[in-house]
């Protein structure tokens, strides 16, 4: 290889290099991008120009353009709805207390199994805490279902054995949530944990070893050195739950509601869902969606302002 | 290890018991509820029903297996999802690994123009009704590609792609392939692809794991029950409690209907969630592996 060649294409990777050129020497780059760029421009883009039908009165004969323009009507229609607020409150009050309840535990346990110190039963021990991660929603309902039966569930036999009364959780509003967040519980905080013993695995051994030095036993330990070290991770993945707490999913609320836990369990996905898909109400169950993305939004770009503002990391 | 760190004391001792008798006990938590699954769908579903069951089958049959077997439902949405899953993974794998690996490089022109216009998505969306219209305008309601299509390249899978392969295909070996006249397509396909092994596996099975649990594209697309994927046909028996009548026909009372619908219950649980859960410790490290470099960017 003559040094005038590759001098000539080592100019190309500077990023100064002229832009043209790249692009002509790299057109095969942009024909590996052309399908995600097609199948984002029709499945991503083409429903935000959708979107407009929630300031319209949709009716499918005349089209996204045709229909006629309304305001903002269904907004209002919304806003105005006797359900309004015991929606609004019933998707907060979800988010909220899986958060509060669920936030916690995998953090604790990724510690406990950071001390443990026999490898393999470490590994036992994770290998089926991760498990449940890989239930279906539906399987895990329906587990839901046959543990609770009241005539037939295993928890109402422990209640019966114990002289109680059969508890009808599955049909009982006030049950929701509890059984809502619980079997979140049960079925992610193992998989969570993983983040967090990345993070303890991290932990300069250097500190613990002048702590050990310095006389220190496995709980000072746990509480001085690994806690601190984990701390930057637990207020990053905490500012981002909190971003997140207007996008609860629609898959287990759905599944799991009836017209007997109806007045806690009806959240805006499964608003969204009911007006929008089963009682074909096009315009208004957009707005209903459009008003939650918009709280969404808000609530992310606040949450990372204040993440830059206090740990100087951000999601960009 | 350092000795000194072996020298125990009393209180770490103690650490060490009540460590491992709570992480003992949150494991049998997680646990029972599978192994529970599991006993009960080989029992009698009187000892089901009396509450008779603890911590081994009692009254073992296979009749709930049998009766599952027999039924085509289970089956149809079994291929239909091995289908779904199958074609889902295809796509949405390559769509994401091509879309990653330009965007990996630092030499490519207009780079954070593309990676914002596919940023914007995570913020901004048209929401389930215009998706649901579009599908309908383009006539891919009640057809598998509804379900395989629309989410492929989710961003998500994409950046972690990309950063896996900023940290372990290094410039210098494209400034090299490229000196000597190697162009960018055989590049990807002799040096990238065979570079990231790991990472394709790792979303293969992101891929196949949500496509195997999914329902709710599935719910809204499809409305004809041939083409329902496992999970659809797992929650008209789990959560609406519509057993099949094909696999009851030989039952008469409306009681012992109730008991050999719970047994089947216990025995479609087990047959719809055991493919996943014996292959994962297998390829727990893949998942581990994915977690981990989708957290370097959060």
């Amino acid at each position: 290889m003559d040094s005038r060649t590759s001098g000539v294409d080592r100019s190309l990777f500077k990023p100064s290099g002229k832009r043209w050129s790249r692009v002509k020497r790299d057109y095969e780059l942009y024909l590996f991008l052309l399908p995600i760029i097609l199948l984002y421009l029709l499945f991503k883009y083409y429903p935000m120009y959708g979107v407009q039908i929630a300031f319209k009165d949709f009716s499918p004969s005349q089209g996204i353009w045709g229909s006629e323009w309304v305001g903002f009507q269904h907004f209002i229609d919304f806003f105005n709805s006797y359900n309004f607020w015991t929606i609004i409150t019933n998707t907060l009050s979800l988010s909220f207390l899986s958060l509060l309840f669920g936030f916690p535990a995998p953090i604790l346990i990724a510690i406990m199994l950071n001390q443990m110190i026999g490898k393999s039963y470490k590994k036992f021990v994770q290998t089926v805490i991760y498990a449940p991660h890989f239930i279906s929603t539906v399987v895990l309902i329906g587990m839901l279902n046959v543990f609770l039966s009241p005539n037939s569930g295993i928890v109402n036999h422990i209640i019966t054995f114990f002289g109680g009364e059969p508890i009808l959780f599955m049909a009982d509003e006030g049950w929701f949530r509890p059984l809502y967040i619980l079997s979140g519980i049960w079925q992610e905080t193992g998989f969570s944990t993983i983040i967090y013993l990345a993070a303890l695995a991290g932990v300069n051994p250097e500190l613990h070893e002048a702590a050990i030095m310095d006389g220190a036993s496995k709980w000072k330990r746990v509480r001085h050195v690994d806690i601190p070290s984990i701390l930057p991770t637990i207020v990053i993945l905490l500012i981002l739950a909190l971003g997140n707490i207007m996008s609860i999913g629609f898959e287990k609320a759905f599944l799991m509601q009836s017209d007997l836990n109806y007045a806690t369990s009806n959240i805006i996905p499964t608003y969204v869902y009911e007006m929008g898909i089963q009682k074909a109400q096009y315009s208004f169950s957009t707005a209903v969606g459009l008003f939650n993305s918009f709280i969404n939004i808000i609530l992310i770009f606040t949450v990372n302002r204040i993440a830059k503002k206090l740990t100087e990391t951000s999601l960009w | 290890m350092n000795p000194l760190l072996k020298r125990k004391s009393r209180g770490d001792l103690w650490f060490d018991i009540i460590n491992y008798f709570l992480l003992t006990v949150i494991m049998l938590l997680v646990l029972y509820p599978l192994y529970f699954v599991l006993i009960a769908s080989f029992s009698d579903p009187n000892y089901i029903y009396s509450g008779e069951i603890w911590l081994f089958p009692r009254g073992f049959t296979l009749d709930g297996y049998e009766r599952i077997f027999s039924d085509s439902s289970i089956w149809i949405g079994y291929a239909n999802s091995i289908l779904y899953a199958s074609l889902g993974t295809l796509i949405g794998v390559a769509v994401t690994v091509c879309a990653a690996y330009p965007l990996a490089r630092k030499d490519l022109a207009g780079k954070s123009v593309i990676m914002w216009f596919l940023l914007v998505t995570m913020f901004f969306s048209g929401g389930l009704i215009p998706t649901y219209l579009l599908i309908k305008d383009l006539h891919l309601l009640n057809t598998m590609w509804a379900l395989v299509i629309p989410g492929a390249g989710g961003v998500f899978n994409v950046i972690i792609v990309r950063t896996f392969l900023q940290s372990s295909i290094p410039d210098e070996m494209w400034e090299a392939a490229s000196i000597d006249g190697c162009s960018n397509t055989k590049f990807f396909w002799k040096i990238v692809l065979p570079l990231s092994k790991s990472i394709l596996a790792v979303m293969v099975l992101y891929h196949v794991v949500g496509f195997w649990n999914g329902f709710f594209d599935a719910l809204i697309y499809l409305n004809d029950e041939s083409k329902y994927p496992l999970q659809l046909v797992l929650r008209n028996i789990l959560v609406q409690n519509q057993v099949n009548s094909g696999m009851m026909v030989d039952v008469e009372s409306y009681a012992a209907k109730m008991r050999v619908s719970e047994l089947i219950k216990y025995g479609v649980i087990v047959v719809s969630s055991l493919p996943l859960l014996v292959l994962y410790p297998f390829l727990q490290k893949y998942f581990v592996k994915g977690v981990m470099i989708g957290s370097i960017k959060g």
